[in-house]
């Protein structure tokens, strides 16, 4: 018994050890629960809104472009996409294979919509084919019942009305690049379907253009699937941005080029404010088709074209001015008064300097010539007497003085600044000290001398508005005060610009055949043609070859520079046509129809 | 004087309406209000829809208050004298499973008797209290405090035990060892055996781990780091706590709960059913569940040391401790204070066979209380 009592007692004294331990192991359990939902609420909080809050970026409408007139000259197209979600069709092949016998798909869409579809979840929309029609989408819509699963989607993408004429100016967008991605830390670049200004306009007022993203945040479960929207902010669509160019003039010298199937470059300036009216370089690539993206094939045509559609010739290429050129040296020889209006030199059709004979493109001569005349006819030996007169230094700051050989800085990418050479560049660049007869040649704009389009544009421009240094310009000049006049006598500029009346409108000028006098409104211009190839002596002693006779990658590169009307000067243009043959006859007749459009269009009020 | 077999008998006759009285309405309820909480939280868990959890907890719940019900009306001298023989019978059980289990594909842990699935593990659970029981009660203190005392006890919790970690159910099986860990503690067996067992399992531990399973060794490394592997293991007790934690004092209302309603908290409605109703209710919910567990278990040692018979107060010790352990590794789990291991929380979590279990025990503890005044003898 007394056994009994005492099995009895210890089983009641560990009983309240017992109990005792489990309340206190359940106080733990309170203490984490206080631990975990009070003193570390915030923290999980925060990692419960992770789990469940998915935001996305809404790429805001990208600003439109519009030319000087309001035509809208790059705009976002709604773009149909259909869609398809894999758990809402019973069979994806059954549903596929219907949607091929609406529109055919090919292998390589197929496979990428089969590799979509297994590496997202069942309830992710998959693209199977976007830039759909309206008749592709009104297809779908009708089928829509043998279609489960299928659906439009709209999006945005960039349309360029104007296609390859306007390319060069305005560029286009396509994927962020990796390296895009990190100097830019814009969170819409992150997103895979945003698209930035790679080239042109669209990538030079790339953050005006863009506008800011939006953001919503949507609660999603944790397969990532998206049970409602829990906020909503819109971004700031993208400024719209007005160009100078006139798109009527830019797709009338464009198409001046396609018809001719010439490969060059024409610019129009307002030669008072130096606004880009016109800036063709051709041929050129669809922008259009690069935004939606180039198939390899499509790729490497274009980069093998050996017209190099892909490169800006009116700031990236680099020419010999040629004879255009022989109005800044007259300029420079009048202004050091060696060359006086009245000087005549006598040309025979050949010079001698030392050793070497230097000729006249025409080989019976011109006779005996003033400045005015020389222009006129274009006479080389008139500027080699000229040049080696005044010598080089007088010449390259004239040159420098309007423009050429340094960058305009107009905002495009792979701008080139040229080449005005000079005693001092020469020695730096080769280790030898200037020749005399680089000096004669650079009289006629050969040699080293290297100027781009735009550049000649430029030159024309602050010729034929009386000296002002206006600067090429895509967006509307604010301030006219912030074009200053130059140091040159107007003098001196009529009398370059008598001359290149002359070269136009009076029988025996270079130019004669593009001359054009609407009510009284004429141009005045200069041709020029630079040789890429060397005349041998022994051609030179048979005959030279005629243009049409050489491949056409020797044949000469065609140039004028112009502006219009004489009187009242207010469009400039300068036209470079590739191994286009002789100015005259090639780039005369463009820079003529193109400044005649700009009258008859009357572009500048 | 001590006539065993006469005595107890005459003295406490109790006819069945006065049984039923002395059934302890307090500890119903707290056990109604917990199903029904378990009721609601399913409800929940199920987006708002009786279906197709609560209904079927509810008609569970139903039958075991019924099975409750019963075994509280029992004679306790009937769970005294056939104590041996159902833990025989539950043995066999285990042992068909187990052979079963060899014989059909992969891991069966259940009878299958047409209306419910008998799980021999989780009847082991009472049976090993009852032979336990049983077993002191005929046992001088001495004999409990001699090495030959305590084998014949040791091996009948070990050999099941044995059976089930096979099954493989290292959950229920270390369930087991620690209620007969408790039940050799409360009987009077010394301290320093406990030690001694404690330093040989700690020593044995590196040869047991050879023998755990994959996903077991995962499930103790995933608790020990559970960034180890956030996606996988580590995943459930991350997305436990960020529920948990992120329910602060209020919770997020009914049927609110985002990590639960978005999926990110995986069994919500089982095993991790106390994060989800700790997430939408907070801590006011969490801690009202605890103490309502706190009463319970109150209330079962009150009958316990009320209880005149040893067999009827080790009953009660050792099914409350049963239930203590559910409880405790549920929510300690579910909280990150223990790896992972598959026990439910008892009449909340889905589940059949651990509601008629836990009901079942229920029903013993309140037939302790109602017949704790009949003497039984040491036969």
């Amino acid at each position: 018994m007394n056994r009994d009592k005492d099995k009895g007692k210890v089983l009641i004294n560990r009983s309240f050890i017992m109990i005792v331990a489990k309340l206190v192991l359940l106080s733990v359990i309170i203490l984490r629960l206080y631990y975990l939902q009070v003193y570390q609420a915030d923290k999980y909080k925060m990692l419960a809104d992770e789990n469940r809050i998915s935001t996305r970026l809404l790429i805001p409408p990208r600003g439109v472009i519009y030319d000087r007139n309001g035509v809208m000259i790059a705009s976002n197209r709604q773009n149909f996409q259909a869609m398809i979600v894999a758990e809402q069709t019973p069979n994806v092949q059954k549903t596929l294979d219907e949607f091929k016998k609406i529109m055919p798909l090919s292998d390589d869409e197929e496979s990428r919509i089969k590799r979509d579809l297994k590496r997202n979840r069942s309830f992710v929309p998959i693209k199977i084919k976007d830039n759909l029609t309206w008749d592709e989408v009104a297809k779908i819509q009708l089928n829509a019942p043998d279609l489960q699963g299928v659906y439009i989607d709209e999006g945005l993408s960039r349309d360029y009305p104007f296609g390859a004429s306007m390319a060069h100016i305005l560029g286009y967008v396509s994927s962020v690049s990796e390296k895009e991605a990190k100097a830019d830390n814009d969170p819409l670049l992150q997103v895979p379907e945003f698209k930035i200004g790679k080239a042109g306009i669209e990538k030079l007022f790339e953050k005006d253009l863009r506008g800011k993203g939006g953001s919503l945040k949507l609660e999603v479960n944790a397969y990532g699937r998206v049970m409602k929207e829990i906020e909503r902010i819109e971004g700031v669509p993208g400024k719209a941005l007005s160009l100078t160019i006139d798109s009527r003039l830019q797709e009338k010298a464009y198409q001046l080029f396609v018809e001719q199937e010439q490969s060059g470059a024409a610019i129009v300036l307002d030669v008072h404010t130096g606004e880009i009216l016109a800036f063709v370089s051709a041929p050129s690539y669809d922008p259009n088709a690069m935004a939606k993206g180039l198939s390899g094939k499509e790729w490497k045509e274009l980069v093998s074209n050996e017209r190099n559609p892909l490169s800006n010739k009116a700031i990236s290429g680099q020419y010999s001015p040629g004879s255009t050129f022989k109005t800044v040296v007259a300029l420079a020889a009048l202004e050091s008064g060696i060359v006086k209006p009245q000087t005549r030199f006598f040309c025979s059709g050949k010079m001698q300097l030392g050793s070497h004979a230097f000729h006249c493109w025409r080989r019976t001569g011109h006779g005996p010539l003033n400045v005015v005349e020389a222009l006129m006819h274009s006479c080389d030996i008139f500027f080699y007497e000229t040049a080696q007169r005044i010598g080089i230094e007088r010449i390259a700051e004239m040159a420098r003085r309007f423009g050429l050989g340094k960058e305009i800085n107009v905002g495009l990418d792979n701008e080139k600044p040229g080449l005005i050479p000079d005693k001092k560049w020469k020695l730096k660049r080769f280790g030898e000290p200037w020749q005399q007869g680089e000096t004669v040649i650079s009289g006629i704009g050969q040699g080293y001398i290297l100027t781009t389009p735009l550049q000649l544009a430029t030159l024309v421009a602050r010729i034929a508005n009386g000296g002002y240094a206006v600067k090429p310009t895509f967006t509307k000049l604010t301030d006219k005060a912030q074009i200053k006049k130059m140091d040159i006598s107007s003098e001196f500029l009529d009398i370059v610009k008598q001359g290149m009346y002359n070269v136009v409108n009076v029988p025996g000028g270079t130019a004669y055949r593009s001359h054009f006098n609407i009510n009284g409104q004429e141009m005045a211009g200069k041709t020029g043609s630079t040789q890429v190839r060397r005349i041998t002596m022994k051609e030179r002693q048979t005959r030279i070859l005629r243009q049409d006779e050489l491949p056409w990658k020797y044949r000469d590169h065609a140039l004028f520079i112009a502006f219009a009307p004489y009187d009242n000067p207010r469009y400039g243009v300068a036209v470079l046509v590739e191994h286009g043959g002789g100015g005259s006859s090639v780039a005369a007749p463009i820079a003529s129809a193109i400044l005649q459009e700009a009258i008859n269009l009357d572009i500048i009020k | 004087m001590y006539k065993p077999y006469e005595t107890t008998i005459k003295n406490q006759a109790q006819t069945l309406g006065e049984k039923f009285a002395n059934i302890s309405f307090s500890y119903v309820l707290y056990i109604t209000i917990l199903a029904v909480i378990g009721f609601v939280v399913l409800y929940s868990a199920a987006n708002g829809n009786w279906n197709p959890w609560a209904v079927k907890q509810f008609v569970r719940f139903a039958m075991g208050f019924v099975l409750m019900i019963v075994l509280a009306l029992t004679d306790i001298r009937f769970f005294m004298r056939y104590a041996y023989v159902l833990y025989f019978i539950t043995l066999l059980l285990l042992i068909a499973v187990e052979v079963g289990g060899h014989i059909g594909m992969g891991a069966q842990r259940w009878i299958n008797l047409g209306i419910i699935k008998l799980q021999p593990s989780e009847l082991m659970k009472i049976s090993l209290v009852l032979a336990l029981a049983r077993y002191f009660h005929s046992t001088s203190l001495q004999t409990i405090r001699t090495l030959p005392g305590i084998i014949p006890p040791a091996l009948m919790a070990l050999f099941p035990a044995a059976l089930i970690v096979m099954q493989p159910d290292l959950g229920t099986s270390l369930m087991l060892i620690f209620t007969t860990v408790a039940i050799f503690f409360a009987v009077g067996v010394q301290l320093w055996k406990f030690a001694l067992v404690g330093v040989g399992a700690l020593s044995v531990m590196p040869i047991a781990w050879h023998f755990l399973h994959d996903y077991q060794k995962n499930r103790v490394l995933t608790f020990l780091d559970p960034e180890r592997d956030p996606l996988g293991a580590g995943y459930h007790i991350i997305q436990s706590k960020i529920a948990l934690g992120s329910g602060g004092i209020f919770g997020k209302g009914f049927m609110n709960g985002t990590q639960s309603h978005l999926n990110f908290l995986p069994e919500k409605h089982t095993d991790f059913i106390f994060t989800m109703l700790s997430e939408e209710f907070g801590m006011i919910g969490g801690v009202t569940i605890i103490v309502l567990n706190m009463l319970i278990l109150i209330y079962s040692y009150a009958f316990a040391i009320r209880c005149s018979s040893y067999f009827g107060k080790l009953v009660a010790i050792g099914l409350a401790t049963n239930y203590f352990l559910y409880v405790f590794i549920n929510t300690a789990m579910v909280l990150g204070l223990i790896p992972v291991v598959g026990v439910p929380l008892p009449l909340i979590s889905y589940g059949g066979t651990v509601m008629l279990s836990i009901m079942a025990s229920f029903g013993i503890i309140l037939c302790v209380h109602i017949n704790r005044n009949i003497q039984i003898g040491k036969d």
